[in-house]
């Protein structure tokens, strides 16, 4: 779960990371509020789960609190590469010397966390990483041993941080550590960690994401999560507990498997289709899931046919056939539906879905029939 | 000879009286496992389907001489029940459970590599040597005997693929899931490396899917390493960066992970790579039939 620049800055404010004093707002009105609360320049920041706010004009400065409600008019409802900004973040301005970045990200080939710090901040790190590798300082922390002092001398000295900032940001790679760990992050990152003119180093950004299986354990950050900003299907999705994600094609599809139905997407597209979504009705689907499934992925209006791709291993073929015609006869599906089963008592699902009959159901037996057949139906039905 | 699950393994199932837990221990017997005890605790001096059950793995290792174990315990209890097979001298552990956060599994991992534990999973269908025995849940009924292996991140994708050999006549010497989730005990490379060292397996099917490099190291590693012939299947090629699709894993992260990248990267080492599961079972044929 990737969290929003404010909420990522309140974990870092929790775990004692220097951060600018900041409220949120949703209105020009709160804006003005906020920087009139804050008392002198402000910044206006869009707050979006994307890059490249600062070039489609998401971040200004203010003046005064008048200022601070007339950019927060053009930035509120402005859309940054596909998403809507719903609310700014009003912030301190901060008097800016230099720009350094410091990032902990999961790496998972090393299978340890990867620490990368270099002088080079406010910029796009992979390009600081191409053009000058020299000046960014990497390390991995044995999650067993954790960080140590050691570590942060050698991202300093390997950096190049001058010697009166190291201890500053010594501190701020620890507890960063820390948080990294204790929030079970998979990625922390702060471009740019700025230094102030009188020597202060503070966040000035804050990328921050949450491993989505740890969540159980942080109910608070769980909370964090924006229902509002989410795609209605996949928020659909998500109350019901399917596991969907939204695609931008008009086949719809679900199988039992994540790998399988990444394969199902796949074969699809091969055969000329475009794919409207990605659902795994996982293992041992019973009737009421399907139903709720095909709920989810009939909710999206584009979707003109649906592929059911199911191989049956524990899973019965037969059972899934039974939760096919139910879902049938609790669901309106004005659009043909092909089915193909495979696996354990494929025969015995076939014939059951052959028995019943139901209008505009078509039953294959592979895989690639059934790609081929759908997208044939999807282009009949436009 | 088989690779992880062999005529040796001796089964302990952790969670053996939970729902899931009880199923497939017993079907795994049926299969003709030797599944040996089971462990809840608290439940000791309880049975299973005439499987005995012990408080602790310690004691299922002492009293039954289980070497492998089979982790079916929900998520925030399963890294305990990992690092306890550990400590009870386990050599083996098939962690079937998903959820798993990725920061205890960094930790497990780090945990177990130097001391020579082999673990398959977390978030994986387990492993199948027809005719030998299973471990997990994969269903015995759709692969037939043979000597094919076949190593995957997924579960029913593989699946499909061990029926398309089986209805081509050709079977597996062993089946293993390595898991879904973004760090899992085994890599391809390990598994690939006892495929390698195994008289019993001809070819190996390697089937991967978008997220992180394991796919494009196991390249490297088959065109420097291996005499036994390797071809891929790689799923996720028209899934979107920064979505996971299904599996904690399976996620393009920025420009790396991606399918294509992997493809390229297998295809420049000569490895094959199927456009579908169907044609990944098709390269198999073709390549036993060269050999």
């Amino acid at each position: 779960m990737d969290l929003y620049e404010y909420q990522g800055k309140q974990l870092f404010a929790r775990f004692g990371i220097p951060v600018s004093d900041g409220v949120l707002a949703a209105t020009p009105q709160e804006a003005r509020q906020a920087a009139e609360q804050l008392g002198g320049p402000v910044v206006v920041k869009a707050q979006v789960l994307v890059g490249g706010r600062g070039k489609a004009g998401g971040i200004k400065l203010a003046g005064s609190p008048a200022e601070a409600e007339a950019h927060a008019g053009s930035i509120l409802g402005m859309d940054i590469r596909g998403h809507a900004v719903r609310k700014v973040w009003i912030e301190q301005a901060s008097d800016i010397a230099r720009e350094y970045y410091f990032s902990i990200t999961f790496d998972r080939g090393a299978k340890q966390a990867l620490l990368m710090l270099t002088t080079e901040g406010g910029v796009d790190i992979e390009q600081v990483a191409a053009d000058t590798p020299e000046k960014l300082a990497r390390l991995h922390v044995d999650p067993l041993a954790g960080f140590q002092p050691f570590h942060a001398r050698r991202l300093s000295f390997g950096a190049g941080i001058p010697a009166e900032e190291q201890k500053q940001v010594a501190q701020i790679m620890e507890k960063a550590y820390r948080a990294f760990v204790e929030t079970d992050a998979m990625l922390v990152e702060i471009n740019p960690l700025i230094v102030t003119p009188d020597g202060i180093v503070r966040a000035l950004d804050a990328k921050y994401t949450v491993d989505d299986n740890a969540l159980f354990r942080h109910p608070d950050i769980a909370a964090m999560r924006d229902v509002e900003a989410a795609d209605p299907q996949e928020q659909m999705a998500r109350e019901r507990g399917v596991n969907y994600v939204k695609l931008d094609g008009d086949i719809g599809i679900l199988g039992n498997g994540a790998g399988l139905v990444m394969s199902t997407l796949d074969v699809v597209a091969l055969a000329g289709g475009r794919p409207a979504n990605f659902l795994d009705v996982g293992g041992g689907a019973q009737a009421d899931e399907i139903v709720t499934a095909m709920e989810v992925l009939l909710s999206d209006d584009k979707v003109r046919a649906v592929l059911f791709n199911v191989f049956g291993g524990i899973t019965r073929c037969d059972e899934v056939a039974k939760g096919v015609l139910a879902a049938l006869e609790r669901l309106r599906v004005d659009v043909p539906l092909v089915v193909r089963l495979d696996g354990t008592n494929d025969i015995e699902g076939r014939q059951l879905l052959a028995d019943a009959a139901p209008p505009n159901v078509h039953v294959e037996k592979t895989m690639l029939d059934a790609a081929a057949r759908v997208v044939e139906l999807s282009g009949k039905a436009a | 000879m088989a690779v992880i699950v062999t005529e040796r393994t001796r089964l302990v199932v952790q969670g053996i009286t939970g729902r899931e837990g009880s199923f497939h221990a017993l079907r795994n017997r049926d299969y003709g496992t030797d599944v040996v005890a089971g462990v809840t605790p608290g439940k000791g001096g309880q049975d299973v389907g005439g499987v005995p059950v012990f408080d602790t793995v310690a004691e299922a290792v002492t009293e039954r001489g289980a070497n492998t174990a089979m982790v079916f315990v929900p998520p925030r209890f399963a890294a305990d029940a990992i690092y306890e097979a550990v400590d009870a001298g386990i050599e083996t552990i098939v962690c079937i459970t998903e959820g798993i956060p990725a920061h205890e599994m960094l930790r497990i991992y780090n945990y177990i590599r130097p001391r020579g534990v082999t673990l398959l999973g977390p978030n994986c269908p387990g492993a199948l040597s027809p005719g030998i025995a299973n471990v997990g849940i994969i269903p015995a009924q759709v692969f037939a005997k043979g000597r094919i292996g076949l190593v995957s991140r997924s579960g029913t994708l593989t699946y499909q693929i061990g029926k398309e050999l089986a209805d081509s006549e050709l079977g597996n010497s062993t089946i293993v899931g390595i898991g879904g989730d973004p760090v899992v005990g085994s890599s391809f490379i390990d598994v690939l490396e006892r495929f390698e060292a195994d008289p019993d397996t001809d070819l190996v099917v390697m089937v991967g899917e978008i997220g992180g490099d394991e796919e494009e190291k196991a390249g490297a590693f088959i065109s420097e390493h291996m005499q036994t012939p390797v071809v891929a299947y790689i799923a996720g090629f028209q899934a979107p960066p920064g979505k996971t699709m299904g599996h904690a894993g399976a996620i393009i992260s920025g420009s790396s992970g991606t399918a294509h990248g992997k493809k390229e990267a297998l295809e420049a080492r000569g490895i094959r790579v199927g456009s579908s599961p169907t044609e990944a079972a098709r390269l198999a044929v073709e390549a036993v039939g060269a050999g």
